[in-house]
């Protein structure tokens, strides 16, 4: 790629960007929220056109004007988005890009052989599961699988492994191997630096729409490249104080839910936060994190069981009832649940508050306040968007997850339920949560955190419970030395009476 | 006695079947994502070019011939404006039913009150059709009757279990996914505007060279309207169209049968629309989920865009 740049509304999202890449190599691309990255590759993989500059393959000038003429030389992409049909099966999703199809009876024909691919690679998917019924991990399973299945020469990975397990990264990037020393091309975008080290040969970091700097990765360390990104020193592990926990605020009490399909996704768990307390859910994606939280905060209907916060009972109240007695919810599926896209920023920046009194009166919009307020939001939680007068989903994934944070973190919530709060953040942006998040739980606030990062809970989390098809293994002080055989436990395979 | 239910049996297939031929096409071009408001005006000039085309040819085969093709040229609008031009879809279709009901009334005000010679013959299934009753109301009909009966099956079967079916739903549910999945939207939806153009212009002679056989402006009384109306009762699956056409074509007939009852004749020809409300008002109290209209349905879809 030769002096590529594009433009968007006459702001630069890429400028005068030169990008090679060899064959049997993996090329880290690395750069804040917003650097540009996505959009380099979108247009590498013809979803837009850039505005100057050309691409090059194998020294001969080509055009990609639509993602059917990349795929016929042989493109690949995990897109950061899921780019999945919602009301389709995996199946039908897998089936409309690859290029071997059978025409008749597609979905059945190919059912077996997706089911032993993904077994192939640890990736398990039920293809006949419709995507919406999918959690967002295993939504990104069927993204990934969608683009190894076609065979790709050059393959770009955006973002591939933010909802995915510490284990099922490893797998991922076993086939990635496999795939580079067969002479493929990879390229894979990364917020999580230890496997942008582990395992690519060369990085490139994109700082606003320029490329800062190269690196070989045998060259430099975890801190070289932060600062590379940021600017600045990024501090990885953050000081958690102990503080004794103090009265009790979510108090859920043998809860069963039901999945969209009418079995049982959470089978009678109970479990009290504190207030000064980080509790942390860990598991395998699609064990009933996500049934467990849409219960909590009033989207999906209790079958058994009571939730109550602050001592006041919430057991199928509406959504609306439960944000008021102090639930905040940062969803996982950010675009889909989290914000409006079409909306302006500002008009997101209230959306579940717009019915408080500072941003309404008698049934008209305070606008004057709401754009204040999601100025201060753009500035504290630095959200790179050129005004709070844009569309939402023009901004990039990594600052529609900040907006949503400040939205649900400034109102100062009893308690935060965050399932991935920092999916898509930038090194500086993860820093500046996990911050924000210790800082509510030090002024006395409750958080609810549900993640497939185990590092991310070790380092926030006061107890830990690890949750098994519904059930939970255990929970455990984040200190109890039983914790190694949380692995174990993730699995089934282990159960630890709760201390 | 007998003789009623027969009569009256075989004129509710008779009366449902235009609607069945439109609503195959409306099916197939909103699965696709796009919203065709124009089937009024398409039917219309597929019948007046049915019947000019048998008129002069007094072949009834090439009239329904030219009323396809007709139909689909005509769909050329809808499909330049909201596919190519990503303009409203709804202003769009309206402007097609109203440009197809006046040039149909132009091209066909010489043809007004003069009858066609020959028409669509009924075509009686050779052994079925000897069998009373229940067979001589199925097998003794015209062929626009088989035809759209094994169409409404294609199209059921090449929806659901075939790759192109799988393309054609996935651009009416995520186009965006879909372009990424190299597949060309655009080209998809312009297909399925043009098939559903066809379809339309095949009712359309349906209803000038079997139906009746003469030309008057108007003939469509509304029938493009209970196809979009259809198409939701289908929920948007050819197989249920069928059910749909014909329990509408019964209501059309009911006019008739009721008429002589001293029942407003004003009252009755409301009746196919007010059984189209209560249609609605009960799919809609029911589970919505099921409604699972296409999810991207009527919105213009720009590339290039987030
Ligand atoms: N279609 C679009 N319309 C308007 N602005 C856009 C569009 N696509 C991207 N942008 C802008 O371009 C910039 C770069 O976005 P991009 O998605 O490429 O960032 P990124 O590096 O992938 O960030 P992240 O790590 O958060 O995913 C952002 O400021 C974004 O708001
Ligand atoms: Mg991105």
């Amino acid at each position: 790629m030769a002096g590529i740049s594009k433009f968007f509304h006459g702001i630069p999202a890429n400028r005068d960007i030169n990008l090679t890449i060899e064959a049997g190599e993996i090329l880290g691309l690395l750069g804040e929220n917003g650097a540009g990255k996505t959009t380099l590759m979108n247009i590498l993989y013809g979803l837009y056109q850039p505005d100057t500059g050309e691409i090059r393959i194998n020294s001969e000038v080509v055009r990609i004007t639509s993602p059917l003429e990349s795929i016929n030389m042989g493109i690949g992409m995990v897109h950061q988005h899921f780019m999945l049909v919602d009301n389709h099966s995996a199946a039908e999703n897998i089936a409309l890009g690859y290029k071997k199809v059978p025409f008749f009876f597609p979905q059945k024909k190919i059912k077996e052989d997706i089911v032993a691919f993904s077994k192939k690679f640890n990736l398990e998917i039920d293809p006949l599961k419709k995507i919406w019924q999918l959690s967002a991990g295993e939504q990104q399973r069927v993204e990934i699988i969608k683009a190894l299945f076609n065979g790709a020469d050059l393959l770009i990975l955006d973002e591939p492994t933010s909802v995915l397990t510490p284990q099922e990264a490893k797998d991922l990037f076993r086939v990635l191997r496999d795939m580079k020393r067969a002479g493929h091309l990879i390229i894979l975008i990364s917020h999580k630096l230890d496997e942008i080290m582990d395992l690519c040969d060369r990085v490139t970091v994109l700082q606003k729409g320029q490329i800062v700097g190269h690196a070989d990765t045998v060259d430099v360390d975890k801190k070289t490249l932060a600062r590379m990104m940021v600017g600045r020193d990024v501090i990885f592990d953050i000081q958690r104080d102990k503080i004794p926990p103090g009265s009790r605020v979510l108090h859920v009490s043998a809860v069963t839910v039901n999945s969209d399909k009418g079995y049982p996704a959470v089978k009678g768990v109970s479990f009290d936060i504190h207030k000064n307390e980080i509790f942390g859910i860990a598991g395998v994606s699609g064990n009933g994190q996500r049934e467990l939280v849409e219960a909590i905060t009033g989207l999906r209907k209790l079958v058994a069981g009571s939730i109550s916060v602050n001592d006041k009972d919430i057991t199928n109240q509406s959504p609306r009832k439960i944000y008021n007695s102090g639930v905040s919810h940062v969803p996982e599926e950010r675009i889909k649940f989290g914000i409006a896209p079409g909306l302006y920023l500002y008009e997101n920046s209230i959306l579940k508050q717009h019915h408080l009194e500072q941003y309404s009166k008698n049934s008209l919009l305070a606008y004057g306040s709401i754009k204040s307020h999601a100025k201060s939001l753009v500035d504290a939680f630095q959200v790179l968007t050129p005004s709070i007068y844009v569309q939402t989903k023009d901004l990039s994934g990594g600052n529609i997850q900040k907006l949503i944070l400040g939205r649900e973190i400034s109102h100062d919530p009893a308690l935060l339920v965050a399932a991935h709060p920092t999916y898509g953040l930038d090194v500086g942006a993860t820093e500046y949560l996990r911050k924000q998040l210790l800082k509510q739980r030090k002024a006395g606030g409750a958080v609810l955190l549900v993640s497939e990062d185990l590092e991310e809970i070790f380092e926030l989390c006061d107890r830990i419970a690890i949750i098994f098809q519904g059930e939970f293994m255990g929970i455990l002080n984040s200190d109890d030395p039983q914790m190694e055989d949380i692995g174990l436990m993730m699995a089934g395979s282990l159960r630890i009476k709760s201390t | 006695m007998e003789d009623i239910i027969v009569s009256v049996a075989q004129r509710t297939l008779i009366a449902g079947t235009p609607l069945l031929l439109g609503t195959i096409g409306e099916v197939i071009c909103e699965r696709s994502g796009i919203l065709n408001l124009g089937v009024e005006g398409v039917m219309s000039v597929g019948a007046v070019t049915a019947f000019i085309v048998t008129f002069y040819t007094q072949n009834p085969w090439l009239g329904l011939m030219a009323a396809i093709l007709a139909g689909m040229m005509i769909s050329v609008i809808h499909a330049f404006a909201s596919v190519s031009l990503q303009s409203n879809q709804v202003v769009s279709g309206l402007a097609l039913t109203m440009l197809g009901l006046g040039i149909s009334g132009l091209a066909g005000k010489s043809y007004v009150g003069k009858p066609l010679t020959v028409k669509m013959n009924t075509f009686a299934v050779p052994y079925l059709a000897d069998i009373p009753i229940v067979w001589k109301i199925f097998f003794d009909q015209s062929p626009f009757f088989y035809m759209a009966l094994l169409l409404a099956l294609a199209a059921w079967f090449t929806l659901e279990y075939t790759e192109l079916g799988i393309k054609i739903r996935s651009a009416g549910e995520n186009p965006k996914a879909t372009e990424a999945q190299g597949v060309n939207v655009a080209l998809i939806r312009y297909g399925c505007i043009l098939l559903g153009g066809g379809f339309s212009g095949m009712a359309g002679a349906n209803l000038s060279i079997s139906y009746s056989k003469s030309w008057i402006e108007g003939m469509t009384a509304g029938r493009g309207w209970i196809v979009i109306a259809l198409t939701i009762f289908a929920l948007w699956n050819p197989m249920r169209a069928v059910i749909g056409a014909f329990l509408f074509g019964g209501i059309f007939v009911l006019q008739y049968l009721l008429q002589p009852l001293g029942i407003s004749p004003n009252f009755l020809a409301m009746l196919p629309y007010l059984a189209t409300l209560l249609v609605l008002l009960m799919i809609g109290l029911g589970d919505s989920k099921k409604l699972n209209a296409p999810a991207m349905l009527g919105e213009p879809y720009k590339r290039g865009e987030r």
